[in-house]
């Protein structure tokens, strides 16, 4: 497949940024920041989204979805990397979205899938639990009971849990805490008994919670897939949120190089632009180049699982592990280049420094993937 | 697309029964290379079967106009014969600068009579080119060059001293940078002329590298005589064909380095020097790391040549972008050799070794050197691209 948008994707992306740029800028988070919103993003922003079909961009037709595909979920992700703009995307319509339309049985398809399409339901994928990402590490436990489970345990780092309607969760219904098998998931309403969620604040200012299960009882048809074969939808499900993630780093990376660009272009010390010296023309043009390898790992990635590609999660976790420095590159490097200014809060670079790390941290970081490729590939 | 796919088919029946099998293995040494020319050398006759069959079905140049010799084919059709090539590891039938770098110049600048003269002998294999561009005082400051070139009767004459003239002494002739006008800004009195190396003018040195090897020469001219419509585009013009040259020039390097990308695995050779837990997990965990962070940036680098090869087909391309990939891929290509040597441990310092990994790593050292240095290549990316002032 040729690496290039199609006609389609290019229109959605030129769409997407109008949107964005307009009326989604830094400044909505800065201001959600500074108000602190119990929400952490803004409703109507994401019914506009939900309005252009961003929300059902993995959805199917007849769920009321646009059924666009990975690239153009990318697309979509890239551009609010460039904008920062807050939104359930990432936890609902990517990942919740592939979860239900993917593994969901017909009533869970019936019942939530043209609400995620929508924009009225949130869902939230609740999956670590140690310091820092494990998806085959769960203790979160999920015991028969009369209803269906019962499920106990903790999760943390869920990105959008205390905005989230329905909660993808993994717990344990058989085997050992490392097992792959044994991994059961779950759609757990969050009105649920027993079911506590916590907002944490985060350094980028953007939303993620932790989510205690108290003996939280669910019907069978809670569940998703089957019982214990839960590990490979999850990683599916991970898989295609890791690729949007990175596609949205790609978009933080080039916005962090764009201003760059600009500041080198006006600032002046010693009699001439800044931009005229080599030591700083250099690390742009390094970091350019960066950039662009990096932005061919996220194509690749989000073509591969359009095409369910056998090397799909090979390709991921290159893009993921790829990006995740690349980003952190760029995110470094403008605030260096940009000097003292780039170090106040008033000055807009710093809010990228805090949202690629995170999104960094989110769902595997670059040591992360690069240990799963070194094994996936015999070493 | 039903057209491609016989292609495809058609292409891949004609390789099976042409290719001989002693060609469809890796490059192993030096002489596992052809490069024709007016004294070639063979180390086998299959070499020279695959040669003769492939000239004869015009694959040496597959994308040249059938007129001076090249196959015709389309681009997609020439990505095809690479892709069935690489299928069955079949060997290039033919190494040569007349292909890569002065055959797409003569392509755009050339005139029709230098056309058909110098371009069929090139996809046939009998006329071996050398590059005559660097000069002991004009290294990454090309455009400084002062070999002269000055009017003489019904010929030029031209004196001076080029260097790194790629096997220069195996040259039958050379695409030669000049200064044509000595008055000119140094840009506009260049020109690029074809001269016949057969001559008492014109003498070779080669230069004893770091590895051993002497593939490099110093190339001297002394009233070395060349014909006046051997000059190639526009007197004094010839900035502008050098520099095409030299975008393919790096594309030549870069693609040298996505070869080995697209080759054995690092990880393998690694595995096999340093060995496996009984869990599969190499034994030495911070030599893992930097293979896995090294293979992952060779992947992104192969789909960067594949997308940006796409960007160019579909008219979206930057020709700038050859630097970037010339830069990227020469630093990765040393980083691989570096974790190759680190793998190999005591082992890989011996000169003896049969992979003569050692020679391979010194070698390597030249990749961000020649072609433009990678300090060259980022100031084109930062000007050219990112339109960053000069000084």
């Amino acid at each position: 497949m040729a690496m290039l948008l199609t006609d389609e994707q290019n229109m959605l992306r030129d769409a997407a940024r109008g949107f964005l740029q307009a009326s989604a800028p830094i400044d909505q988070l800065r201001r959600l920041r500074d108000e602190a919103s119990s929400d952490g993003y803004d409703r109507d922003t994401w019914k506009s989204m939900a309005e252009m079909g961003w929300s059902g961009v993995l959805i199917p037709e007849d769920h009321g979805g646009v059924a666009m595909g990975h690239v153009a979920a990318g697309v979509i992700a890239e551009e609010m990397g460039r904008t920062l703009t807050a939104s359930p995307f990432l936890s609902t319509a990517v990942m919740g979205a592939i979860a239900v339309a993917g593994y969901g049985s017909a009533s869970q398809r019936e019942q939530w899938l043209s609400k995620i399409a929508d924009g009225t339901t949130n869902v939230a994928v609740a999956v670590d639990e140690d310091r820092s990402h494990s998806p085959g590490l769960v203790t979160t436990s999920a015991q028969a009971s009369d209803r269906g489970f019962r499920i106990s345990g903790g999760k943390s780092f869920v990105a959008d849990g205390h905005v989230a309607d329905l909660i993808l969760v993994s717990a344990r219904s058989s085997g050992g805490v490392r097992d792959e098998n044994g991994i059961s998931l779950f759609l757990v309403p969050r009105d649920c008994a027993g079911l506590t969620i916590e907002r944490q604040m985060m350094v980028d200012s953007r939303n993620s919670a932790t989510v205690q299960f108290d003996g939280v009882e669910v019907d069978f048809d809670a569940l998703v897939g089957e019982a214990g074969a839960g590990y490979a939808v999850l990683e599916h499900v991970l898989d295609a949120g890791r690729a949007c993630l990175a596609a949205e780093m790609l978009g933080s990376a080039q916005e962090c190089l764009a201003q760059t660009i600009d500041y080198l272009s006006t600032r002046r010390q010693f009699d001439r632009t800044i931009g005229s010296f080599q030591a700083l023309q250099h690390r742009a043009a390094h970091l350019f180049t960066e950039i662009e390898i990096g932005r061919s790992a996220v194509m690749r990635a989000l073509q591969a699982l359009d095409a369910a590609s056998k090397d799909r999660q090979l390709i991921v976790s290159v893009a993921k592990s790829k990006v995740g420095r690349v980003a952190q590159l760029a995110a470094q490097e403008a605030i260096q280049m940009h000097g003292g200014i780039g170090m106040t809060d008033e000055f807009n670079i710093g809010f990228f420094l805090k949202r690629v790390r995170v999104a960094e941290a989110l769902y595997g970081d670059a040591n992360f993937h690069a240990d799963k490729f070194a094994r996936m590939r015999n070493y | 697309m039903t057209d491609l796919n016989t292609f495809r088919r058609e292409t891949q029946a004609w390789l099976e029964s042409n290719c001989p099998s002693a060609m469809c293995q890796p490059l192993r040494d030096e002489d596992d290379s052809v490069w024709g020319g007016r004294q070639p050398t063979f180390k086998n006759d299959e070499q020279i079967v695959w040669l003769e069959r492939m000239v004869e079905k015009r694959w040496t140049a597959p994308e040249w106009p059938v007129e001076y010799g090249g196959g015709g084919l389309s681009k997609a059709q020439g990505k095809i014969l690479r892709e069935e090539m690489k299928a069955i590891s079949a060997r290039p039938p033919l190494m040569s600068f007349g292909i890569w770098m002065l055959g797409p110049a003569l392509l755009k600048y050339g005139t029709a009579a230098q056309k058909k003269t110098h371009l069929p002998p090139i996809t046939r294999g009998e006329i071996r080119w050398a590059q005559g561009y660097s000069e002991p005082n004009s290294g990454s400051d090309l455009a400084s060059l002062s070999t002269r070139c000055e009017h003489n009767g019904d010929h030029y004459l031209i004196n001076g001293q080029k260097i790194w003239t790629s096997f220069g002494h195996k040259g039958d002739w050379i695409f030669v940078l000049v200064r044509t006008d000595v008055e000119a800004a140094k840009h506009d009195g260049i020109s690029l002329v074809l001269v016949d190396m057969a001559q008492p003018g014109v003498t070779t040195r080669p230069i004893k590298l770091l590895s051993g090897a002497s593939h490099f020469c110093e190339t001297f001219f002394d009233d070395a005589r060349c014909e006046l419509d051997n000059v190639v585009g526009e007197l004094n013009q010839g900035w502008t064909v050098a520099k095409y040259l030299l975008t393919h020039e790096r594309e030549m390097i870069g693609g040298s380095a996505i070869g080995r990308a697209a080759m054995r695995p690092l990880s393998e050779f690694v595995a096999q020097q340093v060995g496996l837990n009984e869990f599969g997990v190499l034994l030495d965990s911070v030599l893992r790391t930097d293979v896995a962070r090294t293979e992952i940036d060779a992947l992104a680098f192969l789909w960067t040549t594949e997308r940006i090869a796409d960007e160019a087909k579909a008219g979206q391309g930057i020709g700038a972008m050859s630097a970037m990939l010339k830069y990227y891929g020469t630093e990765l290509n040393k980083r691989r050799y570096e974790l190759m040597m680190y793998s190999a441990g005591h082992d890989a310092l011996a000169l003896d070794r049969e992979d003569h990994l050692v020679r391979d790593w010194l070698r390597t050292k030249g990749n961000s050197i020649e072609g433009g240095t990678s300090e060259v290549q980022l100031n084109i990316v930062a000007k050219r691209i990112l339109g960053l002032p000069s000084v």
